[in-house]
């Protein structure tokens, strides 16, 4: 896939005006003051910002965990009022987001169960998903068996499995030491490849959203806006030794550092 | 990547890590020979007993084997056996379902619960003689005393586990869309699931002392009816034997229900072993 065609693909993710707040006894808080931007059909959009800017709060706005105040977002133009069926949440705290009393097989099948797919389908589905992401072997262990990212392999098969047009990931990488990160972002663009899904990934690591984006975009102020939307030109094919050595890798990864730099 | 171990391996693996290397044998040895050892010194010391109060064991074990060849002494016993079991799955499965109701419906918890707490601070055995009063002297007065004592323990242990489950696990759910029903089926009750068998425990020990004491209480059948009519008919060793086999209800269905836990809970024991040793 290369960035052209990326860039003339159709708009699967559209966030228009987007603005939340949360109602306290002190009155309304903003946390997003007003968010536009689109994410294309099999693009990696990262999106960074200072913590606390309200990263998480964008991302259960959407995928439908939460209200939006006021603005839009829209999935294949669809505004979205609830979980959409296209669309996979992969968490921060995989001890938490998975089920410790299912083995690692039956927790990727949960939410298979009520799409009422043949069999043979949902068998192939669980199948592929594990193989995927290098878990096959491990499908009768429990997640507490596993080191943190194997954990995070296991949540990630669970979103494949479900087949979402959209995966959206909320600081996927966070808890896991440096060289499984490396594995797991590798492990995310096989997927956008061999699935083609769009993904949306919350990322508080400059070089990982420069690393994985085709678009990076970046939020500042409080409550939050878009301060820069970036684009990046490094196509599907990407290496941790060769990509990151590329001298636009360090312009971007100034770029955006400078932005959030000024934001937070 | 290598994945070579599996549950029960790794789990004896730290059962014996975590009890200090002392052997598996040695443990249920002990749990078995302790008993035994109690049981002979009783025998001895007990042996050349002449106080009407206290027979010598050997007197009291005729007695057993005598007892249980009358078929009152058996319908006695299957009574309280039968009343016990049928009144603890009540309990559980009542407190199990109103639980996970309140736990999930706040509302109805914000009406319901000062009024379960009111009832769960009597004692148990207290409310036997209003059911007495109301019902009579009935197998059913006993059936209800019984589940209803037992039903508080499960019941608020099912809400607290229920509320306390990860928000996290919550928000998995809504987004993969999975239905109210496998939610409560799949997601909620098994992670409450801890908690509620802590609270079933509960619910046992206290359906035991309320199975003895309603039948105390103005009833002719059941262990409880016989070990008092022997007490007051001077049946010393007939009041030994009856409080000898209620021991032993006990301890075994306290024994049963703990080897069922240990099979249900069998991810939450492993996982938890599995933290300490980490």
């Amino acid at each position: 896939m290369t960035s052209d065609t990326l860039r003339d693909a159709p708009v699967r993710l559209s966030v228009r005006g987007l603005a939340k707040s949360y109602d306290t006894k002190r009155g309304s808080v903003p946390v997003i003051a007003d968010l536009t931007f689109d994410v294309r059909v099999g693009e990696i959009a990262c999106i960074v910002g200072p913590s606390g800017i309200g990263k998480t709060t964008l991302l259960k706005c959407l995928t439908g965990l939460q209200s939006i105040s006021s603005g839009q977002a829209l999935i294949d133009g669809r505004p979205i009022d609830g979980p959409p069926e296209e669309m996979a949440l992969v968490f921060q705290e995989y001890t938490r987001s998975l089920m410790p009393w299912l083995t690692v097989e039956k927790n990727v099948r949960l939410p298979l169960k009520h799409l009422r797919l043949p069999a043979a389908e949902r068998e192939e589905r669980i199948r592929g998903a594990l193989a995927a992401v290098g878990l096959a072997g491990a499908e009768s262990k429990y997640p507490w068996q596993l080191s943190g990212g194997m954990q995070q392999r296991v949540a990630i098969a669970r979103a494949i499995a479900y087949r979402p047009e959209v995966l959206v990931m909320d600081e996927p990488f966070a808890s896991v030491d440096a060289q499984t990160r490396f594995e797991l972002e590798d492990l995310c663009l096989r997927i956008r490849e061999q699935f083609g899904m769009t993904i949306v990934v919350v990322t508080h690591d400059i070089d990982e959203a420069v690393y994985l984006s085709d678009r990076v975009i970046v939020l500042g102020e409080r409550p939050a806006r878009v301060t820069e939307i970036i684009d990046v030109d490094f196509g599907g094919a990407r290496d941790q030794l060769t990509t990151r050595a590329v001298p636009e890798f360090a312009e971007l990864r100034s770029e955006v550092f400078e932005l959030i730099r000024k934001a937070g | 990547m290598v994945f070579t171990s599996s549950i029960p391996a790794r789990t004896s693996v730290a059962r014996r890590a975590g009890r200090s290397g002392t052997p598996r044998w040695v443990l249920i040895g002990t749990e078995v020979l302790v008993p035994i050892v109690l049981l002979g010194l009783w025998w001895v010391s007990s042996a050349n007993s002449t106080n009407t109060f206290f027979p010598p064991l050997q007197v009291i074990l005729e007695r057993l084997l005598q007892l249980v060849q009358t078929p009152t002494f058996l319908v006695d016993v299957g009574s309280s056996l039968g009343n016990l079991l049928l009144s603890f799955v009540l309990a559980s499965v009542i407190g199990v379902l109103l639980g996970a109701a309140l736990g999930l419906v706040p509302a109805l918890a914000w009406f319901v619960e000062p009024t379960i707490h009111f009832f769960r601070a009597i004692p148990p055995v207290a409310l036997v003689p209003i059911f007495v009063s109301l019902i009579g002297f009935g197998n059913e007065t006993r059936i209800l005393s019984i589940t209803l004592a037992a039903l508080f323990p499960v019941l608020i242990s099912t809400m607290d586990g229920i509320r306390g489950t990860e928000p996290t696990l919550a928000m998995v759910s809504r987004v993969y869309r999975i239905g109210w029903f496998d939610r409560l089926v799949s997601v909620t009750l098994p992670a409450a699931s801890p908690r509620i068998l802590s609270g079933m425990q509960v619910s046992l020990i206290t359906a035991f002392v309320v199975m003895i004491a309603s039948e105390m209480l103005g009833s002719s059948t059941g262990l409880g009816a016989a070990t008092l009519l022997a007490q007051q008919s001077f049946a010393i060793a007939d009041m030994w034997v009856g409080i000898l086999v209620l021991g032993v209800i006990g301890y075994a269905t306290t024994a049963v229900f703990t080897l069922f836990r240990r099979r249900v809970l069998r991810w939450y024991l492993a996982s938890q072993q599995q933290e300490k040793n980490a």
